[in-house]
C-alpha cells in the first residue's frame, strides 16, 4: 500500500515540481515544438531523398517521441534529485525502488503518450498522413506498449545516475541511438547488418514496426507477434534495471558519491 | 579598442574552456552532427542520391554547427546565474555585449568540429569525397559563417538577460532552423512563404557558402550575405542587451536563478 502511495504521490509532486522551473506558458510550446519540427524536418528530408512516404516519417517519430518521454523521464528524475540534493534524502527514505521512480516517470509518460497524438496530428494537418480511423485504438496501443519497455530501458540508464554525475549525456546518447538503430527515420534494410541485428535488442524497433503495419492496414491481430517481442525486450531491461539500480545505489553509498555534481 | 580585443579573446577562451570541460556540451558537439549525417546518408543513399552526399554531409555539419551556437547561447547566461555570476559581469565597467561576443563565439568555434568531424565521417564510412572546388573562399567562408552564427547567438541570449525562461524557448529552435535554413533537404521544397524567414538566418548562408566553396559555385555572394546579417545581428544585439539590461536591473531580476 504504501509503494502505491510512494508510485502515485510521489510521481504527482515530482511532475508539479516541473512547473516550478518552468512556467506552463514556456512548458507547453517547448513541449509541442520539438515533436512538431522533428517529423516536419525528417518528413522533408524524406520527401527530398525520395524514401518512404510521409506516413513513414510521421509514425517513426510519433511513436519515438512517446517512447523518449520514458526513457528522459526516468534519467531526468535520477538526474534532478541529485542536481538540486535531494537524492541522498530520497535514498535514505525506505521506499521501495521501483515505486520511486517509475512513479515519477508515470507522468511524463502520460505527457509523451498526448504528444505523440499531437505528432499524428501534426502529420494529418501539415503532411500526407490520414490513417483510418478504426486503426487509431490500435495504433494508441503500440504507443502504450512502446512506451512502457522504453521506459524500462530508461530505468537502466537512470540506474547509472546513481553513481555518476553525467546522466543526461548518457540518456542523450541513448536517445541518439535509438534514433539511428531503431527505424525511426531510416528503414531497418538500409541500416547495415549489424545495426539491425542490433536494433532487435532495443525498444522503439519492434513497436514502430507494428504501428506502422496498423497505419498500412494490419489488424491488431497481425501485430500481436511484434507488440509480444516489444514486451519481452522491455521486461527483460526492467529486470536489468532493477539489478543495476539496487547495485548502483550500494556503490554510490559506499563511494559516497550521491551529493556530487 | 586593444581592450576590447582582450577581453574577447579571453571570454572566447574562458567559454571554450568551460564547454570542453561539460560532458553535454563535449557530447552536443560530437555526436550530434555523426548522428544525423548517417541518417541523411542513409536516406539519400537508399534514395538512389549517392551525387549528393557531399551536400548533405555540409548540411550536416551545419547541423552541429547550430546546435553548439544555441546550446551556447542558452547555457552561458544561465549558467553566469546558477552561479550567481551574472550580476558582477553585468555590473563590470566592461560593456556585457563584448562579454558576450567572445563567449558566443566560442560555441560557434567548437561547432567547427563538426564540420571536421562529419566531412571526415562521411568519407571513412560513406565514401564521400572531399575535394574543395575554391580553398582559398572555403578558408574566409568558414570563419564568415561562424561569426555570423556567433552573433545570432548573441541576438539569442541577450533575451536570456531579462527572461529566465528564454532557454527553454531558445532550445526549441534547433530542428526549425535546421529545417528552415535547409541544411538536409533543399529550402524549394518549404512552403514559399518559409523563404524570406530563411534568407535572415545565418546557417542559411552559411551553408550556401561553405557548400559552393565546396561543390562549386560562386560563394562570394554568400560569404556577404554572412557578413551583412553579422552586422545586423550586432546592431539588434546592442539594442537587446542595452535595453534588456537596463529593465532586469529596475526589475532586481538578475540575480534570480
Amino acid at each position: 500500500m504504501n509503494a502505491v502511495r510512494v508510485f502515485f504521490l510521489g510521481g504527482a509532486v515530482s511532475y508539479r515540481a516541473l512547473f516550478n522551473w518552468m512556467q506552463p506558458v514556456v512548458y507547453v510550446p517547448t513541449m509541442l515544438a520539438g515533436p512538431l519540427f522533428q517529423i516536419l524536418l525528417f518528413a522533408y528530408v524524406g520527401r527530398a531523398s525520395g524514401v518512404e512516404s510521409d506516413a513513414f516519417f510521421v509514425v517513426g517519430n510519433a511513436v519515438q517521441v512517446a517512447a523518449m518521454a520514458g526513457v528522459f523521464g526516468v534519467a531526468m528524475t535520477i538526474g534532478g534529485e541529485r542536481w538540486t540534493q535531494t537524492l541522498s534524502l530520497v535514498l535514505v527514505s525506505p521506499a521501495n525502488r521501483l515505486a520511486l521512480f517509475l512513479g515519477r516517470a508515470l507522468p511524463l509518460i502520460v505527457n509523451g503518450f498526448i504528444l505523440s497524438w499531437f505528432g499524428f496530428a501534426v502529420g494529418w494537418a501539415f503532411l500526407d498522413f490520414d490513417p483510418a480511423a478504426r486503426s487509431l485504438p490500435a495504433l494508441a496501443l503500440c504507443v502504450a506498449t512502446t512506451a512502457a519497455s522504453c521506459t524500462a530501458f530508461g530505468l537502466v540508464i537512470g540506474s547509472f545516475g546513481l553513481y555518476a554525475r553525467e546522466i543526461f549525456v548518457a540518456a542523450n546518447l541513448a536517445y541518439m541511438g535509438l534514433l539511428i538503430f531503431c527505424g525511426v527515420n531510416v528503414p531497418l534494410d538500409a541500416l547495415p547488418q549489424w545495426m539491425e541485428a542490433v536494433s532487435r535488442g532495443l525498444p522503439l524497433t519492434h513497436g514502430i514496426e507494428a504501428a506502422r503495419s496498423i497505419v498500412g492496414g494490419a489488424a491488431i491481430s497481425d501485430v500481436g507477434g511484434l507488440l509480444a517481442r516489444e514486451l519481452a525486450v522491455g521486461a527483460a531491461y526492467a529486470a536489468a534495471a532493477y539489478v543495476l539500480l539496487r547495485a548502483f545505489e550500494a556503490l554510490g553509498r559506499r563511494k559516497a558519491s550521491f551529493e556530487t555534481y | 579598442m586593444l581592450r576590447t580585443l582582450r577581453v574577447i579573446r579571453l571570454g572566447w577562451l574562458l567559454q571554450l574552456k568551460t564547454m570542453l570541460r561539460s560532458g553535454f556540451d563535449v557530447m552536443t558537439a560530437v555526436f550530434t552532427p555523426i548522428l544525423y549525417a548517417s541518417i541523411a546518408f542513409f536516406l539519400y543513399r537508399r534514395g538512389g542520391q549517392e551525387e549528393t552526399l557531399l551536400w548533405v554531409s555540409l548540411g550536416a555539419a551545419f547541423m552541429g554547427l547550430w546546435s553548439a551556437t544555441l546550446w551556447g547561447a542558452g547555457n552561458t547566461i544561465q549558467r553566469q546565474r546558477s552561479q550567481q555570476t551574472l550580476e558582477h559581469a553585468i555590473a563590470s565597467p566592461t560593456p556585457f555585449l563584448v562579454t558576450l561576443i567572445g563567449t558566443s563565439v566560442a560555441s560557434s568555434t567548437l561547432g567547427i568540429y563538426s564540420l571536421a568531424a562529419t566531412l571526415a565521417w562521411g568519407r571513412l564510412m560513406f565514401g564521400v569525397p572531399i575535394d574543395l572546388a575554391h580553398p582559398f573562399l572555403f578558408a574566409l567562408a568558414v570563419p564568415a559563417a561562424v561569426v555570423s552564427l556567433g552573433l545570432l547567438g548573441i541576438v539569442m541570449a541577450s533575451t536570456l538577460i531579462l527572461y529566465r525562461y528564454a532557454w527553454a524557448l531558445a532550445n526549441t529552435l534547433e530542428y526549425p532552423i535546421w529545417l528552415a535554413a535547409g541544411l538536409l533537404a533543399p529550402i524549394a521544397l518549404l512552403p514559399d512563404w518559409v523563404r524570406p524567414l530563411s534568407w535572415a538566418l545565418a546557417p542559411t548562408w552559411g551553408v550556401r557558402a561553405v557548400r559552393e566553396s565546396v561543390i562549386g559555385g560562386d560563394p562570394l555572394f554568400a560569404i556577404g550575405m554572412c557578413l551583412g546579417l553579422a552586422v545586423v545581428y550586432l546592431v539588434v544585439a546592442t539594442f537587446f542587451v542595452e535595453n534588456f539590461e537596463r529593465l532586469a536591473r529596475k526589475q532586481a531580476t538578475l540575480s534570480l536563478t
